[in-house]
């Protein structure tokens, strides 16, 4: 259920959105990822974890709240503009 | 036996004036002030005349003449209406209305008026 | 540290939450909140999502199972970096259908049945029960490490009764704000920001005490690294089965708690501040737990052998001797529970009277809706459900003695709560999900949790038998509760996740796919999952047969007199049409529903419009539309329902401009004979009286008395020709206003002193709020009082009661004062409560006490050049009307 014919193809600032969204979409991916990461460094199904990992963790985290902060604005601007993002 | 003459007036100075006028003429009046209370007196008490404002609370002058002649006993009575404007005097008439005053109207007019229709025999049919 | 210092300490710092939340109820009520609505707020609110289990359990968690807390805050952190548009599209459903709950999204979601309202709610309650009890355990292990640590080594009070008073002082906090009144839209801006505040110290307290490990007892950042390396790491080993299930958990529950639902959706300001909050409050999330393991490591080093790593952030500056930081993590830890209990509570206690006590109510007394004041009977409810709350969370802190370490305890209550996911998700996004498939699913999950995680959590041989443990439910091997279908290999928290969410799962799909939806639930299922196209959705009433009145008066007594009548004026408005009441239409009939369920939630809602309504909701019609609805969708434009609104309004003016125009001409010629029937009944007598006394021979008290109508009947002339005259160059805008500084309070003294010449017999109660009547108006103190005193005149000549009362009621609102009078007379029928304005419109003329029925028009005309109004007020118990008048006038109307 879309509004009738929306238009094809977007401006560049719409269509830049567009792609901010779908990268804030594709970050918890990312977050999963790296977060499951350290699991899979030793064969062992028993992973033992020291403070190497825990700057790791940290940083990561840091760096996922670094890339939410980033898309941010973009993501509240133009509300009501596009809102067909589903 | 004096003539007995019914008056159906809200306005109490009116009322007043009329009842006034009537009695020195050496007639007995009794006075409702609206239409229920009409009725009821002129079963208990029969008059010989009806004299009825046109604008009253609760039913309107119209309606209790329409109630009075639909009643094979007052049928015939003369009523006599007060109105304040000419165009009630047609619809007035057509409820079957005898004589009309229009307010405000002369003493000596109405006393005049009320003689005439005691005088008068009965309406016919 | 003595121990009635910490309890002083404990009592100002809730005076001073108890303070904040005051004085921003106060801004909030005046409409000022400013910078209170700020995303910085909101995202300090959804802090509560860091407990005392986060503050004190933490550490404790880190000590016993290494990095496997973080779990806890990764879950939430993923959700919030990237799943923004799943909050912001519950958010918007919570706003768009007045979501009270998480119950009440789920009710209502799935065709507002209560039943599903009603198992959400036990589900909540019973996985909030363990949660609660965690919280009043951790202030009692805080208060009790005090009391240890105290020279005299004397314990003031046993634990048992610290619990009891801390459960009892944070219900009697709750109830005072969270119950005050009866929002529409269910925020309690007050309680959001002590919360805030006390995030706030939360943070300020941790980074405190772990500055001070790290710098004060630790040689810096180097030598904490060394430290961990160097624990033992035997401790620090991760099953990967473990982390990932609970990285799910933690995402999981963070939008199925019930507290976590009230600040994220239900008391949301602006769907804006999710995209700030969206890296903020992870980065809260973070700074919370940077601490943490150098506390755990540091405190393992230090403190003896066998002291209780859960209260670490206490026992390690305490033993440092650091009483003054000591006692800042008390606070910290105090913000946390308390912050968590008081959110919590309130959110079930919305629940239990939405869902369970309200539907009961109206089940035990059908005519309830009509009747009864609903406003205080929900009001009690909540603070009965608070007191029941809290006391559960009491109960179940005795009864598992406070043995448990808080981490576990936790993990089972977001277990609970989780299973609330499922019906939730599938609900917003898949159309196909229907009740049954929902109720399954919860029920399923509800008793596979209960089965495999509630009760056992109680211990072995307490909730289930022994030999359930070992031998299975009924002896069946496979129904071991922490080996179901023979799944050995997993620890039992992974266990239970696993085996409840695969069986919610498949239950609710099942289930989903195997029936067929009812209609308002097929209705309700399209509005929620395509929130975002707007409101577009076929109509969820037909066109009500309900007398609109009748419709106000159930408003009034859920939403409160004032916010009722505005909503209607603006519905009435809407529609074309003056005053306050609005014709049902379906449009208006879904508007209140929506309104009224953001008081008492989407089922109960509904149940009572239907009452009222008293039919079916959903025609045949409207299932076809919902069958070709996509179709229909697909052409429906935004502006075309523009333009038909647009079109509505206009048909709606002109209908009402021409039923006035027709009466208007009708009124012309009434009005003219009118007048003449006025002036001629005066002249009347006049004329008759003064031809009598012209003859003469009268006695002289004859004299006197005829003379006296004579005058009397003259004045009454006089009058009616000043009225005409006041009327006409009212009318015209001709008149000359005296404008000025005058006392509301005086101008009431003046015209109830004038009024009470009107049928002076009659001894009429005036019921007066003076406090409020101080206030000073620049308007023309003459007229305006001109118009309290036909109004306070016509309740003296009209009210019929037996024993009359006039009341009047001031209020001031954005540079407005309405003052309405309301007698407790029979009231004004409907059909003439337009025609009273008009001149002439004397309703009976039983008491024609002088008047010629000029007075309320006139009133309206000085209303207008005072640029106020005059109105029917309607749906009071007795004739009521209000006056509306600017504070102040500046310009002298032409």
């Amino acid at each position: 259920m879309r509004r009738p014919k929306p238009p094809l193809f977007l401006a560049r600032a719409p269509y830049r959105r567009r792609r901010l969204r779908d990268a804030a979409r594709l970050l918890p991916v990312l977050g999963a990822f790296l977060l499951l990461l350290p699991l899979l460094w030793t064969p062992d199904s028993r992973v033992a974890l020291g403070s190497g990992d825990v700057i790791y963790f940290f940083l990561v985290w840091l760096l996922l709240i670094g890339l939410a902060a980033a898309f941010a604005p973009g993501l509240s601007g133009g509300d009501g503009t596009d809102d067909e993002e589903d | 036996m004096a003539q007995h003459v019914l008056l159906i007036e809200d306005e109490p100075n009116i009322a007043e004036a009329i009842r006034f006028l009537l009695t020195r003429a050496g007639l007995r009046v009794s006075h409702a002030p609206e239409g229920l209370a009409a009725l009821a007196l002129l079963r208990q008490d029969p008059p010989d005349l009806v004299i009825l404002d046109h604008m009253l609370p609760g039913m309107s002058g119209l309606e209790i003449l329409t109630a009075l002649r639909a009643d094979p006993a007052s049928q015939n009575l003369p009523v006599m209406m007060l109105t304040a404007r000419g165009r009630d005097r047609e619809m007035a008439e057509q409820a079957g209305a005898d004589r009309f005053m229009t307010k405000p109207f002369s003493n000596a007019e109405i006393l005049a008026e009320v003689r005439a229709m005691l005088g008068q025999p009965r309406r016919a049919g | 540290m003595p121990f009635n210092l910490l309890v002083l300490a404990c009592l100002l710092y809730v005076a001073f939450l108890f303070a904040v939340a005051f004085v921003v109820e106060g801004r909030a009520a005046r409409g000022r909140l400013g910078w209170l609505r700020s995303p910085l707020v909101y995202t300090l609110s959804l802090s509560i999502y860091c407990t005392a289990w986060t503050f004190y359990g933490a550490v404790g968690y880190a000590a016993r199972s290494g990095l496997e807390y973080l779990t806890i805050y990764f879950g939430p952190t993923l959700v919030f970096v990237g799943w923004w548009w799943l909050l912001r599209k519950l958010v918007r459903i919570g706003r768009q259908h007045h979501v009270t709950s998480i119950a009440d999204l789920i009710s209502s979601r799935y065709g507002k049945s209560n039943t599903l309202g009603v198992i959400v709610t036990v589900l909540a309650v019973v996985a909030a029960t363990p949660y609660i009890a965690l919280q009043l355990q951790s202030v009692v292990l805080s208060f009790g490490v005090f009391a240890s640590a105290a020279p005299d080594g004397s314990r003031p009070l046993e634990a048992g009764q610290i619990a009891v008073w801390v459960a009892v002082g944070l219900a009697l906090f709750t109830i005072l704000f969270g119950t005050r009144n009866l929002d529409a839209r269910e925020q309690h801006h007050g309680i959001v920001t002590a919360i805030a505040v006390e995030a706030v110290v939360k943070l300020v307290a941790l980074f405190a005490v772990g500055s001070f490990v790290v710098w004060g007892i630790a040689g810096g950042v180097a030598d904490v690294i060394a430290r961990i390396d160097a624990a033992d790491l035997s401790a620090w080993q991760v099953q990967p089965g473990r982390w990932t299930g609970l990285i799910f958990l933690s995402a999981a529950a963070v939008i199925t708690l019930p507290r976590m639902f009230q600040v994220m959706v239900v008391e949301n300001q602006d769907e804006g501040h999710l995209a700030r909050a969206s890296w903020a409050f992870p980065l809260y999330l973070m700074a919370m737990s940077l601490f943490i393991v150098p506390i755990a490591v540091v405190g393992l080093d230090r403190l003896p052998e066998g002291s209780n790593p859960d209260m670490f952030v206490l026992t390690l500056p305490l033993a440092e001797g650091q009483a003054a930081l000591a006692m800042l993590a008390f606070l910290g830890g105090f913000s946390s529970a308390t912050s968590m209990v008081i959110v919590e509570s309130i959110a079930l206690a919305t629940m239990i009277s939405n869902h369970v006590m309200i539907p009961l109510w109206l089940k035990l007394r059908p005519g309830a809706a009509a009747e009864d004041d609903l406003r205080s009977v929900v009001l009690m409810a909540r603070r009965l459900a608070i007191a029941i709350v809290l006391a559960l969370g009491y109960g179940y802190y005795q009864l598992s003695s406070g043995s448990a370490a808080l981490a576990s305890i936790g993990l089972i209550a977001f277990l609970g709560v989780a299973q609330v996911l499922p019906a939730m998700l599938g609900g917003i996004f898949w159309r196909g999900a229907t009740r049954t498939g929902a109720m399954l699913g919860l029920l399923t999950g509800l008793a596979v949790w209960a089965y495999t995680s509630f009760l056992p959590s109680f211990g072995p041989g307490a909730a289930l038998a022994e030999r359930v443990f070992t031998d299975g439910l009924f002896g069946m091997d496979w129904l071991r509760p922490h080996a179901l279908f023979g799944t050995e290999a997993m620890d039992p928290i992974t266990h239970a996740l696993f085996w409840s969410m695969a069986l919610n799962l498949l239950a609710f799909c099942l289930g989903s796919l195997f029936t067929f939806p009812g209609p308002v639930e097929r209705l309700q299922g399209a509005a929620f999952v395509n929130v975002f196209e707007g409101s577009v959705g076929p109509q969820r009433w037909a066109r009500g047969q309900v007398e609109p009145e009748a419709l106000l008066g159930m408003a009034q007594r859920i939403l409160g007199e004032e916010p009722a009548l505005s909503l209607f004026q603006s519905a009435a408005r809407a529609q074309g049409k003056e005053g306050f009441l609005p014709d049902p239409t379906p449009t208006f009939l879904d508007q209140l529903e929506a309104r009224l369920s953001g008081s008492v939630g989407a089922a109960t809602a509904h149940a009572m419009i239907s009452q009222l309504v008293g039919r079916a909701t959903v025609t045949v019609e409207d299932l076809m539309a919902v069958a070709s609805e996509s179709a229909q969708i697909l052409e429906y434009s935004a502006q075309l329902e523009a333009r038909e609104a647009e079109l509505t309004r206009t048909a709606g003016a002109l209908r009402e401009a021409n039923e006035k125009l027709t009466q208007l001409s009708l009124q012309k010629d009434a009005f003219l004979s009118q007048i003449s029937h006025e002036l001629r009944t005066p002249m009347t007598s006049i004329r008759a009286f003064s031809e009598i006394l012209t003859e003469g021979d009268l006695p002289p008290e004859m004299v006197a008395r005829y003379g006296g109508i004579i005058h009397d009947e003259a004045k009454r002339l006089t009058r009616l020709l000043d009225d005409l005259l006041d009327l006409s160059v009212l009318e015209n805008g001709a008149v000359q206003l005296n404008l000025g500084l005058a006392s509301l309070q005086g101008m009431l003294d003046t015209a109830l002193t004038a009024a009470r010449q009107t049928r002076p017999d009659r001894d009429f109660q005036v019921v007066r709020d003076l406090p409020a009547e101080a206030i000073y108006l620049r308007t023309d103190a003459d007229r305006l009082t001109q118009v309290f005193i036909n109004l306070i005149s016509n309740a003296r000549k009209y009210c019929d009661a037996t024993r009359p009362e006039l009341r009047i009621v001031v209020r001031q609102r954005s540079g407005r004062v309405t003052v309405d009078f309301i007698d407790n007379g029979k009231g004004i029928p409907k059909d003439s409560q337009t025609l009273i304005f008009e001149k002439f419109a004397r309703l009976t003329d039983a008491n024609r006490a002088g008047g010629a029925g000029l007075g309320l028009a006139i009133c309206r005309e000085i209303m207008t050049n005072l640029g106020g109004l005059v109105a029917y007020l309607p749906g009071q118990k007795g004739a009521a009307f209000r006056v509306t008048v600017p504070l102040r006038l500046e310009r002298v109307a032409a």
